[in-house]
């Protein structure tokens, strides 16, 4: 298929409680073997995906926020993080994990996928899609 | 103009199958391609053939399957997500070892690959969900 699309994936929910978070990582990973032009929105408690040493334990469900690191392997470099919902929830970027991905036309030199955005920003790159996943 | 159609919730609990299949139905009414629907979290629960609602309500399987018939409709449910919540059809009830499947008429099972492949070729994908 030579065709190539911009796609936004919006995560909008909180990591557990709901099952739409892994279900939505499920389609981004399945979705990079056809080679668009990707990129993943976190708004709202869709925030909370991103943060950093979750543990699952007291809740019986599995932990899936490692298997974010491995986007970048799955050519996923363009991360969104929309900055008011961060403030609303008292959390920063470094409260989240660091995303990066390896260019191999640059000797495998570790980029930034992380970007910071604001609801402004965010909406003009929605604009900008083909097609919106909201999850 | 083509669509795709991604139907997140399952029947009854939540009124976007209700809307995705009165849109579908306008859509082709209208002349529009309905490229194809596919059925992704609990939205696979709408292709149960085993559902009863209460005969003065609506069966909305019943009205997928309906409507896939009149117009070649591709109803596509995704196979992890309706592994997770037991729906099946004959070939997947063998695999893991069921005793029943339940899929209805009108429906398939397959996987992700094909919700992106119509998010690519359709003019337009809608989402419906909450």
């Amino acid at each position: 298929m030579s065709i190539t699309k911009r796609l936004m994936y919006v995560n909008r929910r909180a990591p557990y409680g709901t099952i739409y978070a892994l279900e939505s990582l499920e389609v981004v990973l399945i979705g990079a073997a056809f080679e668009q032009d990707v990129s993943l929105a976190f708004v709202d408690d869709g925030v909370y995906q991103l943060v950093k040493g979750q543990n699952t334990t007291g809740i019986g469900v599995k932990n899936f926020s490692p298997a974010y690191a491995a986007l970048g392997d799955y050519d996923v470099k363009k991360i969104y993080i929309e900055k008011e919902s961060l403030d609303q929830r008292g959390l920063s970027m470094d409260d989240l994990q660091h995303l990066t991905w390896e260019d191999e036309n640059e000797d495998y030199a570790e980029k930034e996928s992380m970007h910071l955005v604001s609801r402004e920003e965010l909406a003009d790159l929605l604009e900008e899609q083909d097609v919106v996943f909201s999850f | 103009m083509k669509f795709g159609i991604l139907v997140n919730e399952g029947p009854y609990t939540h009124e976007a199958s209700d809307s995705a299949l009165q849109f579908t139905r306008a859509a082709l009414a209208k002349g529009h391609e309905v490229t194809r629907v596919f059925f992704y979290h609990d939205g696979v629960n709408n292709g149960t053939r085993l559902g009863v609602p209460p005969q003065d309500d609506r069966n909305i399987t019943r009205e997928w399957s309906s409507l896939a018939k009149e117009h070649e409709l591709d109803l596509v449910v995704c196979i992890a997500a309706a592994q997770r919540r037991g729906l099946l059809d004959a070939d997947e009830a063998k695999r893991h070892g069921k005793d029943a499947d339940n899929i209805a008429e009108g429906f398939r099972i397959s996987g992700l690959g094909q919700l992106i492949e119509v998010a690519i070729q359709a003019d337009r994908l809608m989402v419906f969900g909450d």
